[in-house]
């Protein structure tokens, strides 16, 4: 059974030469690739042509929901299911409900974000052909990977790699599905 | 950057046409800043060397270590035990001190968290890239010391149990139809102690991801890469990743931040908010949170000195690092002392008999030496770190930390103990001291800190990697021709 290719893969030694191509991958007009550092880079994300992450909105939203919780799980424990009375005060107020369901928004905000990454990360996920890849560990040690997936529109096998190796990747290989 | 400055120069320049030449030139001041890790390390150093601590062999410290801090924590074990089968009655709490050490504890152990989350959370925002070779231990710090802490409030109760189900501590509907009473202070606790220590948690795993997948990657043995690879989700450095991890860490950071304030501004409402003279006071939630981190940062310094030297870290913890902690508590230090010191004025200020008489007592009653310890180390002790040379002498710093913590376990201790014993009726007036199994019980969390602390420094990387070597020379895409920009 022949292996299916997944994508082309080079290595670079240094931030800046990592940048210097994957600015070059993005202006060829590449839209299934990615960029393999062992840190984030400063400047990475505009020379890729990325967006400003969604990750906020999830926290928004996990911190509207933790403090509408709150305050409304407190008006219904104390003044509604079983109303309590204490030292003469009014049954419900914002002013006491606060510091819990401010607890409880801050709870949310921060499951939401969390969750919000892994959600548009795809992870956890074992099975990544990149992870495959024999020297990939050095990803997460000391070099810099650009990766062109074969589903990318303008993909072809020599274009890919003649674009590669005119950026000053080495050691260029094929990912196998 | 680059962009943005010379974006700017040109529109000043256009603006004043007239001007000489010379006005339009932009030269931006380069402020020299300390390196953070000493003697070039590559990126590969960085990896060998934080991997390599828990990929050697067990060393024999560690063993020894580690059934000593289980023959300690054992002290707990045994005095919680016995305090479930027996009764509250063992914690020597009675009229008038219904809260001793059990309060006294919980606050201290909240309070050396705090450092944990302020230099993950806080010097992350104000963008202090020291923070990153001591975020890592400082956060594990954090969340065995929430473990601690919560301990004496949960089993304060005596039927521990009660707290989940029927539901008295955590809101769950039970037979009675009784909810717990949200205008508490105490159950405010609950809901930020348990907050807190669940973002820790989130915020230390977060942070965690990318270097157990260094982890795994260098894995020789199959348990260990099936182990890591589990909790490395399957990281694999992708840069669309990262651009999601960091708004996600950032996001963390900015929640942590006005979490850490909030948690011991409840803490010191559990005080605050009652009538009992010496704690009725506005400036307890300030106070408290200052308290916190000049305590944390403490047990920070207690903590990574000597690991410092055991694993020879001293290119990534450098003497610029201990300089920061340092001048941290003392100016947290002074803060309390401020503190201090604004309590009595108020006191007098106030002309209230029983809140001038409460502090009088605590500096000239009964328990004066309480008070005397706890100004020694909290308020003397500090002043100490002006100096260059004594931060400099890592052993001297390293007991002055230790005088840090042994000081503000003595506030807590003043605050409870001397506002309970002498309140409003001489009548009701008494003396507390502490059971055999107080001091027990409180003696063995020390060892189930540093249980928990050594499975820590054996299995987890000790330092952010990534992070550390993001904060290098060479992990700046225009290192090395930065000339050419400028």
């Amino acid at each position: 059974m022949s292996k299916l290719l997944n994508g082309l893969i080079a290595r670079f030694d240094s931030p800046g030469a990592a940048m210097h191509a994957a600015e070059a991958v993005r202006d060829a007009g590449y839209t299934k690739w990615d960029v393999v550092t062992p840190f984030p880079i400063h400047g990475m994300d505009a020379a890729m042509g990325l967006k400003r992450s969604f990750v906020p909105r999830f926290t928004l939203l996990g911190g509207m929901t933790g403090f509408t919780i709150g305050m409304s799980m407190i008006w219904f424990m104390n003044a509604y299911d079983y109303p309590l009375v204490v030292g003469g005060k009014p049954l419900f107020s914002p002013m006491f409900a606060f510091p819990v369901s401010y607890e409880l928004t801050i709870l949310l905000a921060a499951f939401g974000t969390i969750f919000g990454m892994f959600f548009l990360n795809r992870l956890p996920m074992h099975y990544h052909p990149v992870l495959k890849y024999d020297q990939v560990h050095r990803g997460t040690d000391d070099a810099f990977f650009i990766v062109i997936e074969a589903r990318d529109p303008k993909f072809s096998r020599d274009g890919a790699r003649k674009l590669l190796e005119s950026v000053g990747g080495t050691d260029i290989n094929e990912l196998e599905d | 950057m680059d962009r943005v400055e010379s974006h700017t120069a040109g529109a000043h320049g256009a603006a004043h046409h007239a001007g000489p030449a010379v006005l339009r030139e932009v030269n931006p001041a380069i402020l020299p800043r300390p390196t953070l890790v000493e003697n070039d390390r590559s990126f590969n150093w960085i990896t060998e060397k934080i991997c390599g601590i828990i990929e050697e062999e067990t060393p024999r410290w560690w063993w020894i270590s580690f059934a000593v801090a289980c023959f300690v924590a054992s002290f707990t074990l045994v005095g919680l035990v016995y305090l479930v089968t027996t009764g509250t009655g063992v914690w020597g709490l009675a009229n008038p001190v219904n809260w001793g050490w059990a309060i006294v504890n919980f606050v201290f152990w909240i309070g050396i968290g705090h450092a944990g989350t302020l230099i993950s959370a806080i010097l992350c925002l104000l963008r202090q890239k020291w923070r990153t070779s001591i975020n890592r231990a400082a956060e594990a710090m954090t969340i065995f010391a929430v473990i601690c802490a919560g301990i004496f409030p949960l089993f304060h109760t005596g039927r521990v149990w009660y707290a989940v189900w029927p539901g008295f501590l955590i809101p769950f509907p039970n037979s009675n139809y009784i909810w717990p009473n949200f205008r508490s202070p105490l159950e405010w606790d609950v809901f930020a102690v348990s907050t807190y220590g669940t973002v820790s948690v989130l915020f230390w795993y977060v942070g965690l991801i990318p270097d157990f997948a260094t982890v795994r990657d260098r894995a020789k043995t199959r348990l260990r890469k099936i182990m890591y690879g589990i909790v490395a989700m399957g990281w694999r450095g992708s840069n669309r990743h990262w651009s999601n991890y960091e708004m996600a860490y950032l996001l963390l950071a900015g929640l942590s931040t006005p979490l850490v304030l909030s948690v011991h501004t409840i803490v010191s409402f559990d005080f605050a908010v009652s009538l009992i003279p010496g704690w009725h006071t506005t400036i307890f939630p300030p106070y408290f949170v200052a308290g916190a981190i000049f305590s944390g940062f403490g047990m920070v310094l207690t903590l990574m000195l000597p690991l410092r030297s055991i694993y020879r870290l001293e290119d990534l913890i450098t003497q610029y690092h201990i300089d920061c902690m340092c001048k941290i508590i003392l100016a947290t230090g002074t803060m309390v002392g401020y503190a201090y010191a604004m309590e009595f004025f108020i006191a007098w200020y106030g002309a209230n008999p029983y809140e001038g008489f409460a502090f009088i007592n605590r500096a000239f009653g009964h328990y004066a030496w309480a008070y005397w310890i706890m100004i020694s180390c909290n308020v003397i002790t500090p002043q100490f770190f002006w100096f260059k040379s004594i931060r400099e002498n890592t052993t001297l710093v390293w007991v002055l930390s230790i005088f840090v913590n042994v000081g503000m376990w003595f506030e807590r201790f003043v605050i409870t103990v001397t506002s309970l014993a002498r309140d409003f009726l001489p009548s009701s007036w008494g003396y507390y001291s502490p059971t055999v199994v107080d001091i027990f019980t409180y003696f063995g969390t020390f060892g189930v800190f540093c249980f928990f602390f050594l499975l820590f420094i054996r299995f987890v990387p000790l330092m952010a990697m990534a992070e550390i070597k993001a904060v290098t020379p060479q992990a700046d895409p225009h290192h090395g021709h930065s000339a050419t920009h400028h």
